[in-house]
């Protein structure tokens, strides 16, 4: 039995294929009715784990709960999970309506009542009068929405879904997140959802997991994972991150006082678990919580650096500061509210500063 | 601007090539419809006159209609069981991880390079040391033998035509192997069934050596044609029985062809 509350248990799940380890000991609790997502660039082990979710694959070791119930040895098509391919997996030999229609044989339902729920579906996925398409006349996002009506239509305890956006355009990604984020209010469901668009899991997730090689690195808010990472790979992995040899130079209620270098000394609560004074650490900063100055300002934390290079990005533009001591250039992200002159790289000496909090003290590894 | 891109310009010695190739290949397969018309019972030019007589006689040979109808219960048989064997050999292939499967295809195609007098031998040797009789059963025999390779090679493209995950989500939506396989397996490769099935049953049907090696009292159509050689004045008949063959392979093979067409185009579709 689980000892807790999970709705979905991972518990020391270990996967090779020969002697490639691609899941290791990973270990994840996720609650029901969750948005929860797996985060992480491709061969990281996502997909495998969510294939073992579904029943597509079996964990060397370890045990998968599902409201409860050890999944090891149940076939996919016992499941109470159902899974939107990355390719949707659309059956091109049934039109729009028998998709849908597809699980629904074994329930044995009046022709009517089947009807019925189909046509529910296709109100809900907003495809009311596609019913009698043939799948190869639809587009990617068309066919991804089928994907979905297909599965919800059985009523999963969990409904896995394996990039389902990642051959969209842009526009319509950005669309079909806010619709997916909607469609998981209204049905309810548990969804697991597998991403390697950093940005898609921030905006789409209640809690999600950042994996890398095979391990689960941390299981957090999306606001904690981006404020608090616990350690540097995470912490690059998502946004853009700027990071600094220091060492603990004291103590403070709830915090500590980094000696950084090139920085100066640095408060910040954000600090991991059995700090101690004189211990080396890499203390890291997002961009966006730099201030970027031509002149010193009173009263604030602040550095001198050089301004090297700048990147324009639309609504705001990255700025490269290299300050002496520190071997990388400083990213500094300045929103563009007036019209960008472009003049970014003109070497002119320019002041960085940050507010109290403002740094992150990343543990080890 | 031109019409042709780099790869598309029409190339004049490569149409020649072809042009050229075809009428090597089957001009002298296009003497025989030519000559069962001949109201001369020799083959040679100058050609005599017209006439259907040869077609007309033929009809009216008992021992035809008995070999035909021996091929056609020879050649439907095979083409069944070679068909079946091959739509799960191919699956096999395609599907699953198979330990030593590039030797294994190899030997599935052997049959293909093998020559058929030594396959015939061999299954004559085996046959009657286990005291079987020669039948148009043993017939059949080899004849699956002969058929399979071209049952596999018809059907593997037709499963490596089509998303595995498409399986995968017939599981997940509920149904076991059994059912995915006719529900979503089977139409999908279902051109590709008939196609095979035409294909193994013209080749059954116009299969020679192993019938010779293989086949009891009852001949095959191939069969009754070579008994038929011996005699001069029958060689017109055979030439018109002949004739008659090749229209019917070509257009079976033709058809299975086409019925298979879109194993790329729902691929490239579905993109």
């Amino acid at each position: 039995m689980t000892q807790n509350d999970a709705f979905i248990s991972i518990q020391n799940v270990n996967k090779y294929f020969g002697k490639f380890h691609a899941i290791n000991d990973v270990s994840i609790d996720i609650k029901h009715g969750e948005f929860f997502s797996l985060l992480g660039s491709s061969g990281c082990g996502k997909t495998t784990l969510l294939r073992m979710l579904a029943g597509f694959e079996n964990p060397t070791s370890g045990e998968i709960y599902i409201d409860g119930q050890p999944m090891s040895g149940v076939p996919p098509h016992h499941r109470p999970v159902n899974m939107v391919f990355q390719s949707y997996a659309i059956f091109p030999h049934l039109n729009v309506r028998d998709n849908i229609a597809y699980g629904l044989r074994k329930q044995k339902l009046p022709r009517a009542q089947r009807d019925a729920l189909v046509d529910e579906m296709l109100d809900l996925i907003k495809l009311p009068d596609y019913g009698d398409h043939k799948a190869n006349q639809l587009s990617g996002g068309q066919r991804q929405r089928i994907a979905l009506a297909r599965s919800l239509i059985l009523r999963p305890k969990v409904l896995l879904l394996d990039e389902p956006l990642g051959a969209l355009d842009k526009q319509l990604r950005e669309q079909m997140q806010l619709e997916l984020r909607a469609l998981q209010k209204t049905v309810g469901i548990t969804f697991v959802f597998v991403t390697h668009d950093q940005e898609e899991a921030l905006t789409l997730s209640d809690r999600m997991a950042v994996m890398s090689n095979g391990r689960d690195l941390q299981v957090d808010t999306p606001t904690r994972l981006y404020e608090s990472p616990i350690n540097r790979e995470v912490a690059s992995f998502i946004g853009t991150m700027n990071f600094f040899d220091g060492r603990v130079k004291a103590l403070t209620n709830g915090g500590a006082e980094i000696e950084a270098v090139g920085l100066g000394n640095l408060c910040t609560s954000n600090i991991p678990p059995n700090l101690k004074p004189g211990q080396s650490v890499c203390v890291a900063i997002r961009p966006e919580k730099l201030s970027l100055s031509r002149d010193a300002q009173s009263g604030f934390n602040q550095v001198k650096g050089r301004l090297d290079n700048a990147a324009y990005l639309g609504e705001r533009s990255h700025y490269y500061v290299s300050i002496e001591g520190v071997s990388k250039p400083v990213a500094v992200s300045v929103q563009n509210r007036q019209r960008a002159n472009g003049n970014g790289e003109n070497q002119c000496p320019v002041w960085l500063s940050w507010e109290d909090n403002a740094f992150v003290v990343l543990g080890n590894g | 601007m031109s019409r042709h891109s780099y790869i598309k310009r029409p190339n004049r010695p490569l149409q020649f090539y072809a042009a050229l190739f075809l009428v090597v290949l089957y001009l002298p397969v296009l003497f025989l419809p030519l000559f069962s018309f001949n109201t001369s019972i020799y083959v040679k030019f100058p050609l005599t006159g017209f006439t259907f007589q040869w077609y007309v006689e033929l009809m009216d040979r008992e021992p035809v209609w008995a070999a035909l109808m021996n091929s056609l219960r020879v050649g439907i048989t095979t083409s069944i069981i070679s068909t079946g064997f091959g739509v799960f050999a191919a699956k096999a292939i395609t599907r699953y991880r198979l330990p030593g499967k590039g030797p294994l295809i190899g030997f599935i195609m052997l049959p293909l390079v093998v020559p058929g007098i030594i396959f015939g031998v061999a299954l004559l040797v085996l046959i009657s040391r286990l005291g079987i009789q020669l039948s148009l059963v043993t017939v059949t025999v080899g004849h699956v033998i002969v058929c399979l390779p071209f049952a596999i090679a018809t059907m593997i493209p037709r499963f490596e035509g089509f998303d595995p995950s498409v399986e995968e989500a017939s599981a997940d939506l509920g149904e076991n192997a059994w059912w995915t396989f006719w529900r979503v397996t089977f139409p999908m490769v279902f051109p590709g069934i008939l196609a095979s099935l035409l294909l193994t049953f013209t080749v059954s049907f116009d299969e020679f050596i192993m019938a010779f090696f293989l086949s009891g009292t009852d001949p095959t159509l191939p069969m009754y044609i070579w008994s038929q050689l011996r005699f001069p004045k029958e060689f017109p008949s055979i030439l018109a029985l002949a004739s008659i063959i090749l229209v019917v392979s070509f257009a079976l093979v033709f058809l299975g062809q086409w019925l298979n067409r879109d194993t790329q185009a729902t691929d490239l579709n579905s993109e």
